[in-house]
Protein backbone atom coordinates (compact mmCIF):
# COMPACT_ATOMS: atom_id res chain seq x y z
CA UNK A 1 0.00 0.00 0.00
CA UNK A 2 1.52 3.80 -0.72
CA UNK A 3 0.49 6.77 1.22
CA UNK A 4 0.78 10.17 0.88
CA UNK A 5 0.42 10.49 4.41
CA UNK A 6 3.60 12.00 6.78
CA UNK A 7 3.89 11.22 10.11
CA UNK A 8 5.09 15.01 10.78
CA UNK A 9 5.09 17.69 13.83
CA UNK A 10 1.83 19.27 14.51
CA UNK A 11 -0.51 20.02 16.24
CA UNK A 12 -2.11 17.96 13.63
CA UNK A 13 -5.76 17.74 15.16
CA UNK A 14 -7.80 17.09 18.60
CA UNK A 15 -7.22 13.43 17.03
CA UNK A 16 -4.46 12.79 14.88
CA UNK A 17 -5.56 9.27 12.84
CA UNK A 18 -2.97 6.31 13.97
CA UNK A 19 -0.56 6.60 11.80
CA UNK A 20 -0.91 2.82 10.71
CA UNK A 21 -4.72 3.54 9.30
CA UNK A 22 -3.25 5.80 7.42
CA UNK A 23 -0.76 3.28 5.57
CA UNK A 24 2.05 3.85 7.49
CA UNK A 25 4.01 0.90 7.61
CA UNK A 26 6.25 -0.19 10.41
CA UNK A 27 10.25 -1.27 9.46
CA UNK A 28 12.15 -4.85 9.17
CA UNK A 29 14.76 -5.31 11.67
CA UNK A 30 17.77 -3.46 10.35
CA UNK A 31 15.74 -0.49 9.45
CA UNK A 32 13.84 2.62 11.04
CA UNK A 33 11.45 5.06 9.76
CA UNK A 34 11.06 8.71 9.55
CA UNK A 35 8.15 10.64 9.32
CA UNK A 36 6.59 7.16 7.59
CA UNK A 37 9.65 6.35 5.19
CA UNK A 38 11.35 3.24 5.79
CA UNK A 39 14.94 4.23 5.92
CA UNK A 40 18.25 2.30 7.52
CA UNK A 41 18.85 2.67 10.94
CA UNK A 42 22.20 4.64 10.14
CA UNK A 43 20.13 7.59 8.25
CA UNK A 44 17.67 7.15 11.47
CA UNK A 45 20.86 7.70 13.92
CA UNK A 46 21.78 10.78 12.18
CA UNK A 47 18.41 12.28 11.45
CA UNK A 48 17.42 11.57 15.30
CA UNK A 49 20.96 12.85 16.37
CA UNK A 50 20.06 16.46 14.72
CA UNK A 51 16.82 16.44 16.19
CA UNK A 52 18.30 16.50 19.58
CA UNK A 53 21.24 19.14 18.81
CA UNK A 54 19.03 21.44 17.28
CA UNK A 55 16.06 21.65 19.34
CA UNK A 56 15.62 24.08 22.35
CA UNK A 57 15.08 21.40 24.75
CA UNK A 58 16.05 17.78 23.51
CA UNK A 59 14.30 15.47 26.21
CA UNK A 60 14.35 12.10 26.83
CA UNK A 61 11.15 10.90 28.56
CA UNK A 62 12.45 7.08 30.03
CA UNK A 63 9.33 4.88 30.66
CA UNK A 64 8.26 2.07 34.06
CA UNK A 65 10.36 -0.68 31.23
CA UNK A 66 13.80 1.22 32.32
CA UNK A 67 13.02 2.96 35.02
CA UNK A 68 13.07 -0.18 37.51
CA UNK A 69 15.86 -2.29 37.17
CA UNK A 70 13.51 -5.76 36.90
CA UNK A 71 15.76 -7.64 34.92
CA UNK A 72 20.12 -6.55 34.09
CA UNK A 73 19.14 -5.75 30.32
CA UNK A 74 16.82 -2.96 31.81
CA UNK A 75 19.55 -1.80 33.84
CA UNK A 76 22.04 -1.60 31.34
CA UNK A 77 19.46 0.44 29.01
CA UNK A 78 18.88 2.88 32.42
CA UNK A 79 22.98 3.19 32.11
CA UNK A 80 22.76 3.55 28.11
CA UNK A 81 19.99 6.33 28.47
CA UNK A 82 21.72 8.19 30.92
CA UNK A 83 25.05 8.76 29.04
CA UNK A 84 22.88 9.34 25.66
CA UNK A 85 21.35 12.57 28.38
CA UNK A 86 24.36 13.64 29.25
CA UNK A 87 26.01 13.89 25.87
CA UNK A 88 23.20 15.52 24.92
CA UNK A 89 23.50 18.03 27.56
CA UNK A 90 27.39 18.31 26.51
CA UNK A 91 26.70 18.80 22.76
CA UNK A 92 24.00 21.57 23.41
CA UNK A 93 24.46 25.28 24.18
CA UNK A 94 23.97 27.47 26.85
CA UNK A 95 20.71 28.40 24.79
CA UNK A 96 19.54 24.84 24.99
CA UNK A 97 18.16 22.65 27.47
CA UNK A 98 18.53 19.14 27.69
CA UNK A 99 15.79 17.46 29.85
CA UNK A 100 15.47 13.87 30.76
CA UNK A 101 11.95 13.27 32.85
CA UNK A 102 10.51 10.00 33.81
CA UNK A 103 7.13 8.21 32.81
CA UNK A 104 6.79 5.96 35.92
CA UNK A 105 2.73 5.35 35.95
CA UNK A 106 0.40 4.91 33.52
CA UNK A 107 -2.32 5.41 35.58
CA UNK A 108 -3.91 8.90 35.48
CA UNK A 109 -3.35 10.77 38.80
CA UNK A 110 -5.57 12.83 40.00
CA UNK A 111 -5.86 15.89 40.94
CA UNK A 112 -2.77 16.45 38.65
CA UNK A 113 0.45 15.12 38.10
CA UNK A 114 2.97 17.98 38.27
CA UNK A 115 4.90 18.59 34.67
CA UNK A 116 8.33 19.53 36.10
CA UNK A 117 9.28 15.90 36.74
CA UNK A 118 7.05 13.56 35.15
CA UNK A 119 4.57 12.88 31.70
CA UNK A 120 1.63 11.11 31.97
CA UNK A 121 0.35 8.69 28.79
CA UNK A 122 -3.09 10.27 29.59
CA UNK A 123 -2.30 14.23 29.43
CA UNK A 124 1.38 13.93 28.15
CA UNK A 125 1.20 17.35 26.67
CA UNK A 126 0.94 18.98 30.05
CA UNK A 127 4.56 18.25 30.21
CA UNK A 128 5.51 19.12 26.64
CA UNK A 129 4.03 22.67 26.92
CA UNK A 130 5.09 23.31 30.80
CA UNK A 131 8.58 22.62 29.40
CA UNK A 132 8.67 23.86 26.38
CA UNK A 133 9.99 20.30 24.97
CA UNK A 134 10.23 20.45 20.96
CA UNK A 135 12.05 17.26 20.44
CA UNK A 136 11.63 14.38 22.94
CA UNK A 137 11.83 10.55 22.67
CA UNK A 138 10.35 7.80 23.96
CA UNK A 139 12.12 4.75 25.79
CA UNK A 140 11.22 1.85 27.72
CA UNK A 141 7.58 2.47 27.81
CA UNK A 142 4.76 -0.28 26.91
CA UNK A 143 3.82 0.27 23.00
CA UNK A 144 -0.06 1.03 23.94
CA UNK A 145 0.85 3.96 26.05
CA UNK A 146 3.73 5.30 23.85
CA UNK A 147 1.05 5.30 20.98
CA UNK A 148 -1.28 7.02 23.11
CA UNK A 149 1.24 9.54 24.34
CA UNK A 150 3.04 9.92 20.65
CA UNK A 151 -0.84 10.58 19.27
CA UNK A 152 -1.94 12.81 21.58
CA UNK A 153 1.49 15.18 21.59
CA UNK A 154 1.03 15.04 17.15
CA UNK A 155 -2.34 15.98 17.90
CA UNK A 156 -2.22 19.05 19.97
CA UNK A 157 1.96 20.23 19.93
CA UNK A 158 5.00 20.76 17.60
CA UNK A 159 7.12 18.70 19.32
CA UNK A 160 9.17 15.87 17.40
CA UNK A 161 8.63 12.62 18.29
CA UNK A 162 11.42 10.23 18.44
CA UNK A 163 10.81 6.01 19.64
CA UNK A 164 13.21 3.95 20.35
CA UNK A 165 11.52 0.86 20.54
CA UNK A 166 12.14 -2.22 21.67
CA UNK A 167 9.77 -4.57 19.50
CA UNK A 168 8.45 -3.57 16.38
CA UNK A 169 8.65 0.42 16.01
CA UNK A 170 6.12 3.21 16.51
CA UNK A 171 4.15 4.38 13.67
CA UNK A 172 3.11 7.02 15.34
CA UNK A 173 6.76 8.72 15.90
CA UNK A 174 8.22 10.92 13.47
CA UNK A 175 11.00 8.78 13.78
CA UNK A 176 11.00 4.73 14.96
CA UNK A 177 13.81 2.33 15.70
CA UNK A 178 13.01 -1.11 16.59
CA UNK A 179 14.59 -3.73 18.76
CA UNK A 180 16.55 -0.89 21.12
CA UNK A 181 18.82 -2.31 23.20
CA UNK A 182 22.01 -1.01 25.27
CA UNK A 183 24.29 -0.80 22.39
CA UNK A 184 21.95 0.91 20.05
CA UNK A 185 21.11 3.79 22.74
CA UNK A 186 24.85 4.25 22.67
CA UNK A 187 25.17 4.39 18.84
CA UNK A 188 22.78 6.98 19.10
CA UNK A 189 24.99 9.10 21.59
CA UNK A 190 28.19 8.57 19.61
CA UNK A 191 26.29 9.99 16.21
CA UNK A 192 25.29 13.36 19.11
CA UNK A 193 29.25 12.99 19.59
CA UNK A 194 29.85 12.90 16.00
CA UNK A 195 27.61 16.05 14.92
CA UNK A 196 28.49 18.19 17.42
CA UNK A 197 29.47 21.77 16.53
CA UNK A 198 28.00 20.59 13.23
CA UNK A 199 24.78 21.67 13.26
CA UNK A 200 23.00 25.14 13.75
CA UNK A 201 21.37 25.66 17.40
CA UNK A 202 18.02 27.07 17.59
CA UNK A 203 17.30 30.30 16.35
CA UNK B 1 9.70 -11.60 49.97
CA UNK B 2 11.23 -8.97 50.44
CA UNK B 3 12.15 -4.90 48.95
CA UNK B 4 14.45 -6.39 46.19
CA UNK B 5 12.28 -7.36 43.76
CA UNK B 6 11.55 -3.45 43.62
CA UNK B 7 14.44 -1.69 42.16
CA UNK B 8 14.60 1.81 40.46
CA UNK B 9 17.61 1.26 37.91
CA UNK B 10 20.54 3.20 39.47
CA UNK B 11 21.09 5.19 36.82
CA UNK B 12 17.62 7.29 36.83
CA UNK B 13 16.93 6.93 40.75
CA UNK B 14 17.24 10.87 40.80
CA UNK B 15 15.00 11.73 38.30
CA UNK B 16 12.01 9.84 39.99
CA UNK B 17 9.62 11.66 41.51
CA UNK B 18 10.20 11.57 44.97
CA UNK B 19 6.72 9.30 45.91
CA UNK B 20 8.92 6.51 43.98
CA UNK B 21 11.89 7.04 45.67
CA UNK B 22 9.92 6.98 49.26
CA UNK B 23 8.04 3.51 48.34
CA UNK B 24 11.74 1.80 47.56
CA UNK B 25 13.44 3.43 50.72
CA UNK B 26 11.03 3.44 53.57
CA UNK B 27 8.06 1.61 52.83
CA UNK B 28 7.31 -1.99 54.66
CA UNK B 29 7.08 -4.55 51.86
CA UNK B 30 8.80 -7.32 52.70
CA UNK B 31 8.25 -6.81 56.76
CA UNK B 32 6.11 -9.42 58.11
CA UNK B 33 5.27 -7.64 61.45
CA UNK B 34 3.91 -4.51 58.78
CA UNK B 35 0.71 -2.81 60.55
CA UNK B 36 -0.90 0.54 61.83
CA UNK B 37 1.37 1.33 63.60
CA UNK B 38 3.48 1.78 60.41
CA UNK B 39 1.62 4.45 59.41
CA UNK B 40 3.64 7.90 60.26
CA UNK B 41 6.42 6.31 60.67
CA UNK B 42 6.94 4.44 57.05
CA UNK B 43 6.14 5.57 53.45
CA UNK B 44 2.53 4.41 53.38
CA UNK B 45 1.25 2.38 50.49
CA UNK B 46 -1.36 5.57 49.61
CA UNK B 47 -0.28 8.51 48.03
CA UNK B 48 -2.47 11.43 47.81
CA UNK B 49 -6.17 10.68 47.23
CA UNK B 50 -9.22 12.40 44.81
CA UNK B 51 -11.87 11.50 48.12
CA UNK B 52 -13.63 14.47 49.22
CA UNK B 53 -12.25 15.76 52.67
CA UNK B 54 -12.98 13.96 55.60
CA UNK B 55 -13.78 11.21 53.80
CA UNK B 56 -13.57 8.16 56.05
CA UNK B 57 -12.84 5.81 53.41
CA UNK B 58 -9.56 7.30 52.70
CA UNK B 59 -9.01 5.95 56.40
CA UNK B 60 -10.21 2.81 55.57
CA UNK B 61 -7.41 3.29 52.77
CA UNK B 62 -4.53 3.76 54.59
CA UNK B 63 -5.47 1.26 57.13
CA UNK B 64 -5.85 -1.65 54.91
CA UNK B 65 -3.02 -1.13 52.87
CA UNK B 66 -0.89 -0.39 56.07
CA UNK B 67 -2.38 -4.09 57.41
CA UNK B 68 -2.15 -6.16 53.94
CA UNK B 69 -0.16 -8.86 55.35
CA UNK B 70 1.49 -9.36 51.95
CA UNK B 71 0.89 -6.20 49.48
CA UNK B 72 4.34 -7.34 47.10
CA UNK B 73 2.12 -10.72 46.53
CA UNK B 74 -1.13 -9.39 46.32
CA UNK B 75 -3.54 -7.93 43.86
CA UNK B 76 -6.45 -5.86 44.52
CA UNK B 77 -9.79 -5.36 42.44
CA UNK B 78 -11.93 -2.35 42.52
CA UNK B 79 -14.81 -1.51 40.43
CA UNK B 80 -16.60 2.00 39.68
CA UNK B 81 -17.21 4.23 42.35
CA UNK B 82 -15.37 6.92 45.08
CA UNK B 83 -13.23 3.76 45.56
CA UNK B 84 -12.16 3.61 42.24
CA UNK B 85 -10.51 7.30 42.23
CA UNK B 86 -8.29 6.13 44.71
CA UNK B 87 -6.44 3.24 43.19
CA UNK B 88 -3.87 5.35 40.84
CA UNK B 89 -2.55 5.93 44.09
CA UNK B 90 -2.06 2.79 45.21
CA UNK B 91 1.21 1.00 45.57
CA UNK B 92 -0.55 -2.40 44.85
CA UNK B 93 -1.06 -4.18 42.07
CA UNK B 94 -4.67 -3.22 41.03
CA UNK B 95 -7.28 -4.00 38.89
CA UNK B 96 -10.53 -1.82 37.64
CA UNK B 97 -13.11 -3.86 36.87
CA UNK B 98 -16.37 -3.53 35.13
CA UNK B 99 -18.72 -1.86 37.95
CA UNK B 100 -20.79 -5.34 39.41
CA UNK B 101 -17.92 -7.72 38.19
CA UNK B 102 -15.47 -7.45 40.66
CA UNK B 103 -15.58 -10.65 42.04
CA UNK B 104 -16.10 -12.55 38.72
CA UNK B 105 -12.42 -11.11 38.01
CA UNK B 106 -11.45 -11.53 41.00
CA UNK B 107 -12.08 -15.14 40.83
CA UNK B 108 -10.25 -15.46 37.40
CA UNK B 109 -7.48 -14.16 38.42
CA UNK B 110 -7.19 -15.90 41.62
CA UNK B 111 -7.26 -19.29 39.74
CA UNK B 112 -4.35 -18.06 37.05
CA UNK B 113 -2.18 -17.03 39.77
CA UNK B 114 -2.04 -20.03 41.60
CA UNK B 115 -1.91 -21.96 38.40
CA UNK B 116 0.92 -19.79 37.71
CA UNK B 117 2.67 -19.26 40.59
CA UNK B 118 2.10 -22.78 42.69
CA UNK B 119 5.02 -21.65 45.37
CA UNK B 120 4.11 -18.51 46.17
CA UNK B 121 1.21 -17.37 48.26
CA UNK B 122 -0.46 -14.47 46.02
CA UNK B 123 -3.37 -12.60 47.65
CA UNK B 124 -6.79 -11.38 46.13
CA UNK B 125 -8.57 -8.80 47.61
CA UNK B 126 -11.82 -7.13 46.06
CA UNK B 127 -12.45 -3.66 47.38
CA UNK B 128 -15.72 -2.31 45.82
CA UNK B 129 -18.81 -0.29 47.07
CA UNK B 130 -21.94 -1.38 48.25
CA UNK B 131 -23.19 -0.68 45.49
CA UNK B 132 -21.17 -2.82 43.40
CA UNK B 133 -20.80 -5.45 46.08
CA UNK B 134 -24.50 -5.73 46.80
CA UNK B 135 -27.01 -4.35 44.24
CA UNK B 136 -25.31 -4.60 40.38
CA UNK B 137 -22.65 -7.11 41.36
CA UNK B 138 -25.10 -9.49 44.38
CA UNK B 139 -24.59 -12.03 41.58
CA UNK B 140 -21.02 -12.19 40.82
CA UNK B 141 -20.65 -11.39 44.68
CA UNK B 142 -22.46 -14.69 45.74
CA UNK B 143 -21.41 -16.73 43.24
CA UNK B 144 -17.88 -16.36 43.98
CA UNK B 145 -18.62 -17.15 47.54
CA UNK B 146 -20.54 -20.47 46.37
CA UNK B 147 -17.76 -21.78 44.56
CA UNK B 148 -15.57 -21.56 47.40
CA UNK B 149 -13.19 -18.89 45.45
CA UNK B 150 -10.30 -18.42 47.66
CA UNK B 151 -10.55 -13.94 48.12
CA UNK B 152 -11.37 -11.81 50.14
CA UNK B 153 -14.42 -9.19 49.28
CA UNK B 154 -14.22 -5.89 51.21
CA UNK B 155 -17.27 -3.90 50.90
CA UNK B 156 -16.99 -0.02 51.21
CA UNK B 157 -20.44 -0.08 52.88
CA UNK B 158 -21.63 4.01 52.78
CA UNK B 159 -25.05 3.14 52.39
CA UNK B 160 -25.83 4.68 48.90
CA UNK B 161 -24.51 5.43 45.39
CA UNK B 162 -22.01 8.08 46.43
CA UNK B 163 -20.00 8.61 43.31
CA UNK B 164 -23.24 9.45 41.28
CA UNK B 165 -24.46 11.48 43.46
CA UNK B 166 -26.56 9.78 46.06
CA UNK B 167 -28.94 6.66 44.84
CA UNK B 168 -30.65 3.92 46.84
CA UNK B 169 -28.68 1.04 47.37
CA UNK B 170 -29.38 -1.84 48.94
CA UNK B 171 -27.29 -1.59 52.37
CA UNK B 172 -29.00 1.90 52.79
CA UNK B 173 -31.29 1.97 55.73
CA UNK B 174 -34.99 1.56 55.66
CA UNK B 175 -36.63 5.13 55.21
CA UNK B 176 -33.31 6.86 54.26
CA UNK B 177 -33.80 9.80 51.76
CA UNK B 178 -30.97 10.34 49.83
CA UNK B 179 -30.32 13.24 47.10
CA UNK B 180 -31.56 10.86 44.27
CA UNK B 181 -34.19 8.97 46.11
CA UNK B 182 -36.43 11.24 47.30
CA UNK B 183 -38.59 9.33 48.43
CA UNK B 184 -37.21 7.10 51.23
CA UNK B 185 -35.87 3.67 51.19
CA UNK B 186 -38.78 1.23 51.46
CA UNK B 187 -37.48 -1.82 52.75
CA UNK B 188 -34.48 -3.10 55.22
CA UNK B 189 -30.74 -2.95 54.83
CA UNK B 190 -29.79 -5.81 52.75
CA UNK B 191 -28.42 -8.30 55.28
CA UNK B 192 -25.56 -9.26 53.21
CA UNK B 193 -23.02 -10.55 56.55
CA UNK B 194 -25.49 -13.27 57.31
CA UNK B 195 -26.39 -13.70 53.61
CA UNK B 196 -22.18 -14.24 53.19
CA UNK B 197 -22.57 -16.70 55.91
CA UNK B 198 -24.98 -18.71 54.64
CA UNK B 199 -23.47 -18.53 50.91
CA UNK B 200 -20.29 -20.30 52.73
CA UNK B 201 -17.89 -17.47 53.45
CA UNK B 202 -15.34 -18.40 56.09
CA UNK B 203 -14.83 -15.26 58.14
CA UNK B 204 -17.13 -12.45 57.94
CA UNK B 205 -17.37 -9.35 59.87
CA UNK B 206 -19.66 -5.85 59.70
CA UNK B 207 -17.83 -2.91 61.63
CA UNK B 208 -16.41 0.64 61.12
CA UNK B 209 -13.37 1.81 60.57
CA UNK B 210 -13.11 3.98 63.39
CA UNK B 211 -9.98 1.67 65.17
CA UNK B 212 -7.43 1.19 63.08
CA UNK B 213 -5.87 -1.97 65.61
CA UNK B 214 -9.40 -3.51 64.52
CA UNK B 215 -9.03 -2.55 60.91
CA UNK B 216 -5.67 -4.58 60.99
CA UNK B 217 -6.58 -7.95 62.69
CA UNK B 218 -9.94 -8.13 60.92
CA UNK B 219 -7.74 -7.57 57.24
CA UNK B 220 -5.22 -10.06 58.56
CA UNK B 221 -7.24 -12.68 59.58
CA UNK B 222 -9.26 -11.96 56.07
CA UNK B 223 -6.42 -12.17 54.50
CA UNK B 224 -4.81 -15.31 55.54
CA UNK B 225 -8.02 -17.54 55.97
CA UNK B 226 -9.25 -16.91 52.21
CA UNK B 227 -5.43 -17.78 51.20
CA UNK B 228 -5.80 -20.89 52.76
CA UNK B 229 -9.13 -21.70 53.34
CA UNK B 230 -11.97 -20.13 51.57
CA UNK B 231 -14.01 -17.06 50.78
CA UNK B 232 -14.29 -14.23 53.27
CA UNK B 233 -16.32 -10.96 53.53
CA UNK B 234 -15.95 -7.84 55.32
CA UNK B 235 -18.48 -5.27 55.82
CA UNK B 236 -16.68 -1.80 56.70
CA UNK B 237 -18.76 1.30 57.34
CA UNK B 238 -17.58 4.58 55.40
CA UNK B 239 -19.97 6.90 55.85
CA UNK B 240 -20.30 9.27 53.00
CA UNK B 241 -20.42 12.16 54.93
CA UNK B 242 -21.12 14.61 51.64
CA UNK B 243 -24.42 12.50 51.50
CA UNK B 244 -25.80 12.21 55.26
CA UNK B 245 -24.72 16.04 55.58
CA UNK B 246 -21.61 16.10 57.88
CA UNK B 247 -18.38 18.08 57.40
CA UNK B 248 -15.09 16.99 57.15
CA UNK B 249 -13.95 16.52 61.02
CA UNK B 250 -17.09 14.46 61.69
CA UNK B 251 -16.93 11.06 59.96
CA UNK B 252 -15.07 9.79 62.88
CA UNK B 253 -18.09 10.61 64.99
CA UNK B 254 -20.68 9.64 62.97
CA UNK B 255 -19.03 5.50 62.68
CA UNK B 256 -18.33 5.85 66.64
CA UNK B 257 -21.92 6.56 67.07
CA UNK B 258 -23.00 3.95 64.72
CA UNK B 259 -21.34 1.14 66.22
CA UNK B 260 -22.57 1.08 69.89
CA UNK B 261 -23.99 -2.02 71.05
CA UNK B 262 -27.76 -1.73 69.88
CA UNK B 263 -26.32 0.37 66.20
CA UNK B 264 -26.36 -1.48 63.06
CA UNK B 265 -22.50 -0.99 62.84
CA UNK B 266 -21.82 -2.82 66.23
CA UNK B 267 -18.94 -5.47 65.54
CA UNK B 268 -20.08 -8.43 64.42
CA UNK B 269 -17.87 -11.73 63.58
CA UNK B 270 -18.17 -15.13 62.40
CA UNK B 271 -15.59 -17.64 62.22
CA UNK B 272 -16.11 -20.99 60.49
CA UNK B 273 -14.62 -23.97 62.15
CA UNK B 274 -11.73 -24.54 59.74
CA UNK B 275 -11.33 -21.02 60.01
CA UNK B 276 -10.95 -21.06 64.20
CA UNK B 277 -8.49 -23.45 63.72
CA UNK B 278 -6.13 -22.06 61.34
CA UNK B 279 -6.20 -18.39 63.54
CA UNK B 280 -5.63 -20.19 66.58
CA UNK B 281 -2.51 -21.93 64.22
CA UNK B 282 -1.10 -18.66 63.97
CA UNK B 283 -2.05 -16.31 67.06
CA UNK B 284 0.32 -19.82 68.22
CA UNK B 285 3.26 -19.02 65.72
CA UNK B 286 3.39 -15.41 66.57
CA UNK B 287 3.48 -16.32 70.13
CA UNK B 288 6.55 -18.44 69.25
CA UNK B 289 8.03 -15.87 67.29
CA UNK B 290 7.77 -13.10 70.03
CA UNK B 291 9.04 -15.72 72.52
CA UNK B 292 12.19 -15.85 70.50
CA UNK B 293 12.40 -12.10 69.74
CA UNK B 294 12.30 -11.66 73.41
CA UNK B 295 14.97 -14.35 74.38
CA UNK B 296 17.25 -12.71 71.53
CA UNK B 297 16.73 -9.46 73.02
CA UNK B 298 17.14 -10.73 76.10
CA UNK B 299 20.51 -12.34 75.12
CA UNK B 300 21.86 -8.95 73.57
CA UNK B 301 21.38 -6.72 76.51
CA UNK B 302 22.83 -9.78 79.00
C1 LIG C 1 -21.92 -1.05 34.42
C2 LIG C 1 -22.03 0.28 35.06
N1 LIG C 1 -23.25 0.68 35.53
C3 LIG C 1 -23.37 1.87 36.13
C4 LIG C 1 -22.28 2.69 36.30
C5 LIG C 1 -22.44 4.05 36.95
N2 LIG C 1 -21.90 4.14 38.28
C6 LIG C 1 -20.68 4.65 38.52
S1 LIG C 1 -20.30 4.74 40.13
C7 LIG C 1 -21.80 4.09 40.55
C8 LIG C 1 -22.21 3.94 41.99
C9 LIG C 1 -21.19 3.40 42.88
O1 LIG C 1 -21.77 3.11 44.11
P1 LIG C 1 -21.00 2.22 45.16
O2 LIG C 1 -20.61 0.95 44.57
O3 LIG C 1 -21.85 2.16 46.39
O4 LIG C 1 -19.66 3.05 45.43
P2 LIG C 1 -19.49 4.48 46.16
O5 LIG C 1 -19.33 5.48 45.09
O6 LIG C 1 -20.68 4.69 47.02
O7 LIG C 1 -18.23 4.33 46.99
C10 LIG C 1 -22.56 3.80 39.42
C11 LIG C 1 -23.92 3.24 39.42
C12 LIG C 1 -21.04 2.25 35.80
N3 LIG C 1 -19.93 3.00 35.92
N4 LIG C 1 -20.95 1.06 35.19
S1 LIG D 1 -18.90 11.39 47.75
FE1 LIG D 1 -19.01 10.50 49.82
S2 LIG D 1 -18.01 8.49 49.68
FE2 LIG D 1 -17.44 9.67 47.86
S3 LIG D 1 -15.50 10.66 48.42
FE3 LIG D 1 -17.12 12.12 48.92
S4 LIG D 1 -17.61 11.72 51.06
FE4 LIG D 1 -16.47 9.96 50.32
MG1 LIG E 1 -21.69 3.23 48.15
Amino acid sequence: MTTSYKVMPGPEHFLPPSAASMGIRLPDPGQAHIHGTIVSEEEAMEQAARQFLSAKVPTIFPGPLVLWAWNDKAAKKAKAIRYLYETIKESVDSSQHAMLIPMPDYRPKYPKINPEIEINPNHPNLTIWHNKIDACMFVGVHCHQANLSLKIIRGGTNCYTIAMCAQAGHEDAMLSFRDATAEKILRLADWVKKLKGSVAPPA
Amino acid sequence: MSKERIKIAEELFDIMPAEYQDLVKRATYGNEQRGWKDIGNAKELIEEHSLCAGCPESMAFRYILASLPNPEDTVMVGSTGCTSLVFPHVAVHNIHSLFGNQNAIASGLKRALTVRFPDRPKDVVVLAGDGATVDIGLDMTLQAWFRQEKFTTICFDNELYANTGGQESGLMQKGFVAKMAPVGKTFEKVRLPEIARESGCHYVVNCTVSKPNLIEKVIKNAVHIAREIGPTYLQLYTPCILEIGKNSMEGLQEMRDSEKPTERFAYKEYVSEPAKELLAELAAKEKERKAEAKKQLAGQTA
